[in-house]
């Protein structure tokens, strides 16, 4: 289908296609079995400005949007979304400075991140803090010029890898949701620390480690805007951060088609192809059918996003769920397709039906999507009647 | 440190076939590529550029369509681009081809190094890139796999032998021809290819570099293509096609067949 994308998005996808076929494909088998962070490949990225993407032209980015972060990440996705994680978690990361930090701040941290020179992780979740927010621990004590850090967090993407940390903190106790703030926490701060690489089931070319700080002494300017707005910068960030893992669905389901498709045409049994046999053929099918439905939504949430409504929330998390629910059911059904010969380590579907699993799990899982879906019609009808 | 980078734009060798009545090249629907080994040699200039300083000219004889290459030779980190393009240079065969490339360097100006591809996909001859040397009267190397290390007076570079490698240095002015161990291309960049939209394409005429018109084009050339066929078909061939472990498969099957 044509979606009628510009000459800059067309190039954005040429380039992103480029680096998954030569860099990703041919080394996302060995990455998975390594579980080696893909150092080279997010370096091949850098040259090719994609970590430029979100970031304004000021501070030497590409000055795109949520459509254009999209198309890239359905590309690498195609590869592998475990380096795709790995390149969404950075742009995650960096997304609090851009939409609240000071001018100061983003001219301290965005060239390089948009140069890819420093990676980027984002840091919210805790032991007792996963769909639920509100039981962060981790706190930050302002004391003379500096913050002190102290918790720890949990299973954070590019942990251990990325040079900038943006994480959140209760600041203020008292205040409830408005006591929370994001800061900004540098490798090699003192009194901050990685845990280890944490043993996946998929997407294993990305690191997930905890954050762990010790009395961490941070400069008082590292607060990302005000003190106390830290849920709200979190919840603008997830908004817009969230057609991305979509689209990294929308790559995978894309690659499991093209792989289910392709053997399903030359294995033969009872003598025929078996893509002759219909109960196969309905079933690539659906998976063509749910998968453009899925990328026809992301695609106009994220032109939604891009046009800054007031509210996103809603479709933002809609094409979440659509596309990770579809990819996970497409990639199992790629296993199906391909039989026993699926389940082998050999074919690339295997892995893919192991990765695809996080994508419901991760920036929210799906059945926070679901309330977030449901609370905006809550709120709609509240105000509309029946009869329009 | 000026550096240019000559570059031929060919027809993607996997698609090309030719008339089997006229013996002509079937151009028609045929994608036109940069010469592969060209896309090499592009690269080691903008990584000589990168570290040392300086600029990156590219330079291609051939139709006005060749700016194609000359843009994808920008999006991937050349400063700036040459197009020589006359009816008058058509027919040209390797003497002429470096006759005309040698004329357009004088007119572009002073270079500390000339990169060429090993050989083109499509004439095969390698002979351009040290002819082009011969007629500036520099010193060449020819199969150049790697840059051991790069000054700002020379140098010291491998040359790919049959039975190992060469090691040479050589002195400014000079002219490289490159293999393709050399570098991995760089892929091109978003920045990049926004530049490669927009540059101007400096394009200069037969007359613009004061050309012969004698030595150019087909009344330049000595060497002149009489025939052009496709070998006859000699005997049956299979091509297998997948992965090594299924192409071994494959080919054990069909050997059994002779068992
Ligand atoms: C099928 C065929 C057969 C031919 N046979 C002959 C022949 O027998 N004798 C003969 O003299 N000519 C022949 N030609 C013509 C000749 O190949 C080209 O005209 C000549 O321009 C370049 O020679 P080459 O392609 O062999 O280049 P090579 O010498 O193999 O190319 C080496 C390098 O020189 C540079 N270069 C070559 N051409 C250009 C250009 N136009 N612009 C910028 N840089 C360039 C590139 O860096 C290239 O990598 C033939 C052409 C074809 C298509
Ligand atoms: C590989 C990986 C990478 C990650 N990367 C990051 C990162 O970079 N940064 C970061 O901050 N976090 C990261 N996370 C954490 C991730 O965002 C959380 O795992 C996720 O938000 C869910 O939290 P939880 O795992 O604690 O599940 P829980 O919140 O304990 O949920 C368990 C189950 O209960 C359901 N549930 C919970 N509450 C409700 C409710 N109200 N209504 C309906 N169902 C409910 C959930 O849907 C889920 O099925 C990562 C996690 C993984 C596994």
């Amino acid at each position: 289908m044509d979606y009628f994308l510009s000459e800059e998005q067309k190039m954005i996808v040429e380039t992103a296609r480029q680096i998954t076929n030569e860099y990703i494909i041919p080394h996302r088998a060995a990455l998975d079995e390594q579980d080696k962070f893909p150092r080279t490949i997010l370096n091949a990225m850098a040259q090719a400005d994609l970590f430029g993407i979100p970031v304004p032209e000021e501070f030497g980015g590409f000055g795109g949007g949520c459509l254009d972060i999209v198309l890239a990440l359905e590309q690498l996705g195609r590869g592998c979304i475990g380096v795709g994680t790995a390149f969404a978690a950075s742009s995650l990361g960096i997304y609090p400075i851009l939409q609240a930090g000071s001018q100061e701040m983003r001219e301290r941290y965005l060239p390089d991140a948009a140069a890819g020179k420093k990676f980027a992780a984002f840091g919210l979740t805790e032991a007792n803090a996963g769909s639920d927010a509100s039981g962060i621990q981790t706190t930050a004590v302002l004391d003379g010029d500096e913050w002190v850090v102290n918790g720890t967090k949990q299973w954070i993407t590019n942990g251990g890898e990325a040079q900038i940390y943006t994480i959140v903190a209760i600041t203020d106790r008292s205040k409830g949701p408005r006591g929370a703030s994001m800061l900004v926490v540098e490798e090699g701060d003192p009194g901050f620390s990685c845990g280890p690489k944490e043993k996946k089931m998929g997407i294993r070319a990305s690191s997930t480690t905890e954050l762990i700080f010790k009395d961490c002494r941070i400069p008082k300017d590292r607060l990302i805007g005000r003190k106390g707005t830290g849920f709200i910068t979190i919840m603008k960030t997830l908004d817009s951060s969230r057609p991305g893992i979509a689209a990294l669905g929308l790559g995978l389901a894309q690659a499991a088609l093209d792989e289910a498709a392709c053997y399903a045409k030359q294995r033969v049994q009872f003598g025929k192809p078996i893509i002759a046999f219909q109960a196969v053929q309905h079933m690539l099918a659906d998976m063509a059918i749910q998968l453009e439905a899925a990328r026809a939504l992301v695609y106009g949430a994220a032109r939604h996003i891009d046009a800054h409504p007031q509210n996103m929330s809603k479709v933002s998390s809609m094409c979440k769920v659509f596309a990770t629910d579809m990819a996970m059911k497409v990639a199992t059904d790629a296993v199906q397709v391909m039989g026993g010969y699926g389940y082998m380590r050999e074919y690339p579907v295997e892995k893919m039906m192991r990765d695809a699993k996080i994508l419901q799990i991760y920036e929210g899982t799906n059945q926070i999507q679901r309330n977030v879906v449901g609370q905006e019609l809550n709120k709609e009808y509240a105000r509309v009647s029946v009869n329009g | 440190m000026k550096i240019i980078v000559c570059i031929k734009q060919v027809l993607d060798a996997k698609d090309v076939h030719l008339d089997p009545v006229t013996n002509n090249l079937l151009r028609e629907g045929v994608p036109s590529i940069m010469n592969p080994y060209d896309q090499y040699a592009v690269e080691e200039a903008v990584r000589l550029k990168e570290l040392l300083g300086g600029e990156v000219t590219v330079l291609s004889m051939g139709p006005p369509q060749a700016e194609d290459v000359l843009r994808q030779a920008i999006s991937c980190g050349a400063d700036h681009a040459v197009l020589v393009s006359d009816r008058a240079f058509a027919g040209a065969d390797t003497w002429a081809t470096s006759y005309t490339l040698a004329m357009a360097i004088q007119a572009i100006g002073a270079f500390e190094l000339i990169l060429c591809g090993k050989q083109a996909i499509d004439g095969d001859t390698a002979q351009v890139g040290p002819s082009l040397a011969l007629r500036l009267g520099i010193p060449f190397v020819t199969c150049v796999q790697k840059v051991r290390q790069a000054t700002d007076s020379g140098l010291i570079l491998e040359r790919m032998m049959d039975d190992g490698y060469d090691v040479l240095s050589v002195d400014y002015p000079a002219l490289l021809t490159v293999v393709k161990d050399i570098n991995k291309p760089r892929v091109p960049s978003l920045k990049g290819k926004m530049r490669a939209k927009k540059i101007e394409i400096r394009k200069l005429t037969a007359a613009d570099i004061g050309a012969d018109p004698l030595c150019i084009g087909l009344p330049g050339s000595p060497t002149q293509v009489e025939k052009v066929f496709s070998p006859p078909v000699r005997s049956q061939h299979t091509v297998f096609t997948g992965s090594i472990d299924e192409q071994i498969d494959q080919l054990i099957d069909s050997l059994k067949a002779y068992l």
